[in-house]
């Protein structure tokens, strides 16, 4: 990506290249790449705790009582099954057929919610959402103004306790709860992340940024905590199957190829409900999966997939050496008929078809 | 950044050791900082003779593939097996353990057109 002069800046971005981040511009925001190197903290967050910095994400609230009625019609999952203190995955469907974003959905309370949103898309999803805001929702685009922080992997409870006095242990996954954090009032944490890891997302305010960062970087050290980057989160993402917009799901990918049939509920109309419905029923020609390299090698995004006669079947949308499992694996759409765990596939890797087999997701299933 | 005074260099982050008409080639130490860690070291040229400039080989990083490019014409007459089941060694020792090839140059005079420590201390903007 080229260095842009018109770069976004998250709040702590001096801190973490102080620190001896590697900064990256991504989704418009100059983004700690890596601290320490990607393995190390891939492995501290599988293992045992890491932070990332992650405040380029977007965050809109939507007020009123008419809130869920707007969220109904744009998202594809069913928000009417939040109770207060929940949270939903969730996409934006478009009218093509393909997905706008993908999404965290907060019910806050009855005419309050919080959606979360990718960095790359905020104003696409802004713009999407207001144009279907027939009935006067209030919204506010808070990305702004708003950190986020994740902290992330097994010991992610025991880490951050002493900072706040929401039970964090007791938390269920996909749950929130507003209160207290490092002596700071109204801070949003959130039994959720993009590691598989387990551990927390906790949102709040900028100016209280470097406090709650610091805060959490000093208690942290008695648990050895690591400072994560975004390279460590996208391959602890992959290696639990986790799509990642711009690569696995895009404008023109729908969700049932995406096999994000879970999220998208026929149990209302919202956009595009009809044509995905037929999908569902008829079935789709090409299906998102995820495969291993059975030898030696690594898919990367672009690379052809192939069958054994050597014929295209499909494209690799994501992929990465595995730190956890120490092999290739990756996702790309493929003919259906090559959709099956077990099936025998092909990654055109420079001149040489190397063998990869599809398996069920996640790669990582944790200990 | 460790840039060794008595090596030459590539605009393509390679390093060369000339020693007499064999020429020993890895990536700087800039240039394994940039990729991350590594995990595959692929050469397969072994035995093969190849122009300046033609790739002998691929990194593969976690995140990232780099071609490797011949910094001087020749034969690839010793690869670094060692890397095989040791390629972080390009990470933590890349001007020594993690050397790549050796070549045997047909034409040790290209030797001259490589860069300086120097000169590529100002490519790498150091």
């Amino acid at each position: 990506m080229e260095v842009s002069e018109d770069l976004k800046h998250i709040r702590l971005e001096k801190k973490h290249a102080d620190l001896g981040a590697k900064m990256v511009p991504f989704a418009g925001y100059l983004m700690p790449l890596q601290y320490t190197g990607l393995i190390d903290e891939h492995h501290a967050v599988r293992n045992n705790v890491g932070m990332f910095d992650v405040s380029h994400m977007g965050e809109f609230i939507l007020k009123g009582e008419k809130a869920l009625d707007l969220i109904q019609r744009v998202t594809s999952n069913d928000a009417s099954k939040l109770t207060d203190g929940k949270v939903q995955y969730s996409c934006l469907p478009n009218d093509k057929g393909g997905i706008v974003d993908d999404l965290l959905v907060y019910r806050i309370n009855d005419d309050k919610y919080m959606l979360v949103v990718n960095a790359s898309n905020i104003d696409k999803d802004w713009d999407w959402i207001s144009k279907h805001n027939t009935d006067g929702v209030e919204m506010e685009n808070i990305s702004d103004n708003t950190s986020l922080l994740a902290v992330q992997g097994p010991n992610a409870a025991k880490a951050l306790q002493a900072l706040t006095d929401i039970d964090l242990s007791g938390m269920k996954y996909y749950t929130f709860e507003i209160g207290t954090f490092a002596g700071v009032k109204d801070v949003l944490v959130s039994a959720t992340g993009y590691t598989g890891a387990g551990g927390f997302e906790i949102y709040f305010n900028n100016d209280d940024a470097e406090k709650i960062f610091d805060a959490i970087l000093e208690e942290g050290k008695k648990h050895d905590l690591k400072l994560a980057g975004l390279a460590a989160r996208d391959t602890l993402r992959l290696e639990m199957g986790f799509c990642l917009y711009g690569n696995d799901i895009d404008d023109t990918t729908s969700p049932i190829e995406a096999g994000l049939g879970w999220i998208t509920k026929f149990t209302k109309e919202f956009v595009n409900s009809e044509a995905l419905k037929k999908q569902k029923e008829q079935g789709v020609e090409r299906k998102l999966v995820g495969f291993e390299i059975t030898e030696k090698g690594i898919p990367r995004q672009g690379y052809d997939l192939v069958n054994a006669q050597g014929e295209k079947i499909g494209t690799v949308t994501s992929g990465t050496m595995s730190p956890s499992l120490n092999k290739g694996i990756g996702m790309g759409y493929v003919k259906t008929e090559y959709a099956k765990p077990d099936t025998e596939i092909f990654v055109q890797i420079r001149k040489k078809q190397v063998p990869a087999k599809v398996v069920k997701l996640p790669f990582y299933k944790s200990k | 950044m460790n840039i060794p005074a008595d090596l030459k260099y590539t605009k393509e982050h390679e390093w060369v050791k000339i020693e007499g008409d064999t020429a020993t080639v890895g990536i700087t130490d800039f240039a394994q900082s940039e990729l991350g860690d590594i995990v595959y070291v692929e050469i397969e040229t072994e035995g093969e003779t190849l122009d300046a400039d033609e790739v002998f080989g691929t990194v593969e990083a976690v995140k990232t593939v780099s071609d490797l490019y011949m910094p001087v014409s020749g034969e690839v007459v010793e690869v670094n097996e060692a890397l095989e089941d040791e390629p972080e060694a390009v990470n933590q020792d890349p001007y020594g353990k993690g050397w790549m090839i050796k070549v045997k140059m047909t034409n040790p005079e290209e030797a001259e057109n490589l860069l300086t420590a120097d000169q590529y201390k100002e490519l790498i903007g150091q």
